[in-house]
């Protein structure tokens, strides 16, 4: 700490030229906050405890085509399996277009299945006798400021009433939460009886969308999948079953692969980032070979020297990329106030911070290493009459 | 009582390209303890490369140099560094000071390498101002003193660990006479009554009044008082 002021001062020797430096290492980090939100959001979905021991079926050709609900009978009598659930997808939005909302018609017994879902029981019992009972996610309640007892009207896109309507108008009775904050993306969803569904739309008809089913040993996951999949071999129904880590996988890589693109870009932020950073710490360092030959002639040693740029280097990359996080912290939380639970962004939390906190570390000692080394090379005498 | 520093045949040979230069040949000298000893001779003669190794700069060709009976031809890079923090204070001629520290931050820095606390070092380098007449200056960085203040910050500096040797290249090198007749009289103040040891180099004869004894070195070689005479007359 008794360098810290050393260091300091050094860093901020050229202040305009270190404050451009700095808000490019905000930007980077900015960026990649926000990103990483979106990634995390995307990619923690079912990763967790109670997960790892669920698998979803689903037909083998697409995710959009239904599967009879005959199977369910079947699926439950496979060893291995403890329970069994389906839903179907609604989709829909609720006042305007802009407002799209991840609804779902679910079987009575779904909830037992997401065991993380925290819900009343009272309230389930109240989903269960009423036909027209929805629950919802408590970030989407919050969002539209829906409490219990509203009426909740839902614009259909898909799926129509027998009477040609578009609007499906649902009794809220139910508020769900999660206390698993990685996983709060969870409660931006809607659920509804799956028979009032089935029974109201004009393409009902007794399919499912998918199934969820929980094996009662995780290691049976792959032996109890063939066994299901065989049920359906060679019928106009095929099924695909698999764990719902590769499910979620499955469904997000439709759209497109999140990871890669993430990576992709982030890539190329910090690429550009090591190449400014760079050039700002080489440009500082040669500037200042006198000093540092001052500094060696005083005393301080080769690994000294090495050490104070390297640290110079790490805290230019350390106070941009915290204010970077920061900044992505409340912007993040500002568009999930803005647009709602539905918009996939998980708040920047410690596992992104832990991440970033890497990424400066590392950054700045590739970053500093060449001038560093340079400063820990250099000859007194030389550097002092400027050879 | 054995000198304070001994050179014995020494010798420093510089490769530039394929060309060798030898800018010291064989080389005797003793510095006794509390001797104020100014080393003068022409451009190209040897005597900031002599000052360099006396001060632990570089390493001499060939020959020996103790000080206070420590060979320190024979250390090491980083042990000399260890060394030079505690023996050696110095002092450039364009003063070196970092410009973006106050006068206390930079002759605080020697004493970053000791143990002291922090509010130790403070008070250490405020009675190294007080003693070059900067105390009112402390908080002040070197672009807003004169030329005459910083190199008394470089003296204080230099000074503030209690260094066996002081060893001063050119020190009024870039001040204007008034200044340097301040600079010269603190360092034979510091000579005279902290009993400290310098090595002073420079061209000006009026400076070298200042020393307790001079020596000209001409093409690496010391040479006698009035042959030295010759010489620079010569240079000049």
């Amino acid at each position: 700490m008794k360098y810290l002021h050393l260091i300091w001062s050094a860093l901020f020797r050229r202040k305009t030229r270190t404050l451009f430096t700095i808000v490019s290492v905000i930007a980077a980090f900015l960026l990649f906050g926000l990103l990483n939100s979106v990634r995390d959001a995307f990619t923690s979905a079912g990763h967790n405890v109670a997960g790892a021991s669920r698998m979803i079926t689903m037909s083998k050709e697409s995710f959009v085509v239904s599967l009879p609900t005959s199977l369910l009978m079947r699926i439950q009598a496979v060893p291995g399996v403890s329970a069994v659930t389906y839903a179907s997808w609604f989709g829909g939005y609720y006042q305007e277009p802009k407002n799209q909302l991840v609804a779902e018609a679910v079987a009575p017994n779904y909830f037992d299945l997401y065991p993380e879902w925290v819900l009343p029981a009272a309230q389930l019992q109240a989903f269960h006798r009423t036909r027209t009972g929805v629950v919802v996610g408590q970030s989407l309640a919050e969002h539209y400021h829906w409490k219990l007892g509203d009426k909740i009207p839902l614009q259909a896109t898909i799926f129509p009433q027998k009477d040609g309507s578009n609007v499906w108008t649902f009794d809220l009775v139910g508020i769900y939460h999660v206390n698993d904050p990685r996983l709060k993306g969870e409660e931006g969803a809607l659920f509804f009886n799956w028979d009032y569904f089935d029974q109201a739309t004009q393409f009902g008809g007794g399919k499912a969308g998918w199934y969820v089913l929980r094996v009662a040993q995780p290691k049976d996951a792959d032996r109890v999948a063939r066994a299901i999949d065989t049920l359906s071999a060679n019928s106009d129904h095929e099924t695909k079953t698999q764990s719902e880590d590769a499910f979620q996988t499955s469904f997000v890589s439709q759209f497109a692969d999140i990871g890669l693109i993430v990576g992709s870009i982030m890539g190329a932020v910090f690429f550009t980032l090591i190449l400014l950073t760079g050039n700002t710490m080489a440009q500082a360092v040669r500037e200042r070979i006198p000093e540092l030959a001052i500094l060696k002639t005083i005393g301080f040693s080769n690994r000294s020297v090495l050490a104070l740029v390297l640290a110079e280097s790490v805290l230019l990359l350390a106070l941009g990329g915290a204010i970077g996080l920061l900044i992505s912290g409340a912007v993040v939380s500002g568009i999930r106030a803005k647009l709602g639970p539905q918009f996939p962004m998980l708040p920047v939390g410690g596992d992104a911070w832990a991440e970033g906190i890497a990424l400066m570390v590392i950054i700045g000692l590739v970053v500093g290493a060449l001038p560093a080394r340079r400063g820990m090379k250099l000859r007194i005498i030389d550097a002092l009459s400027g050879r | 009582m054995s000198p304070l520093v001994e050179i014995r045949s020494l010798s420093k040979v510089y490769t530039r390209g394929r060309q060798k230069i030898e800018v010291l040949h064989h080389v005797d000298l003793d510095i006794a303890a509390g001797d104020f000893l100014a080393l003068m001779g022409p451009s190209g003669s040897g005597k900031t490369t002599l000052l360099n190794l006396i001060g632990g700069l570089d390493s001499p060709s060939e020959g020996t140099i103790a000080v206070a009976e420590k060979r320190i031809d024979r250390l090491g890079q980083s042990e000399l560094a260890r060394w030079r923090s505690n023996h050696v204070g110095f002092v450039f001629q364009f003063y070196n000071l970092l410009p973006m520290l106050s006068a206390t931050r930079n002759v605080e820095l020697p004493l970053l390498l000791t143990k002291l606390p922090a509010s130790k070092r403070r008070s250490h380098a405020a009675v190294a101002l007080e003693l070059v007449g900067l105390a009112d200056r402390a908080a002040h960085k070197p672009g807003e003193l004169s030329g005459g203040q910083q190199q008394r910050v470089a003296i204080a500096r230099a000074i503030v660990s209690d260094p066996t040797l002081l060893v001063c290249d050119e020190p009024t090198g870039d001040l204007d006479r008034q200044s340097a007749v301040e600079v010269l009289t603190l360092l034979q103040r510091l000579n005279r009554e902290h009993g400290k040891t310098i090595v002073m180099v420079t061209h000006d004869p009026k400076a070298a009044e200042y020393a307790t004894h001079t020596l000209h070195l001409d093409k690496g070689t010391l040479v006698e008082a009035g042959a030295a005479v010759a010489a620079v007359a010569a240079a000049s």
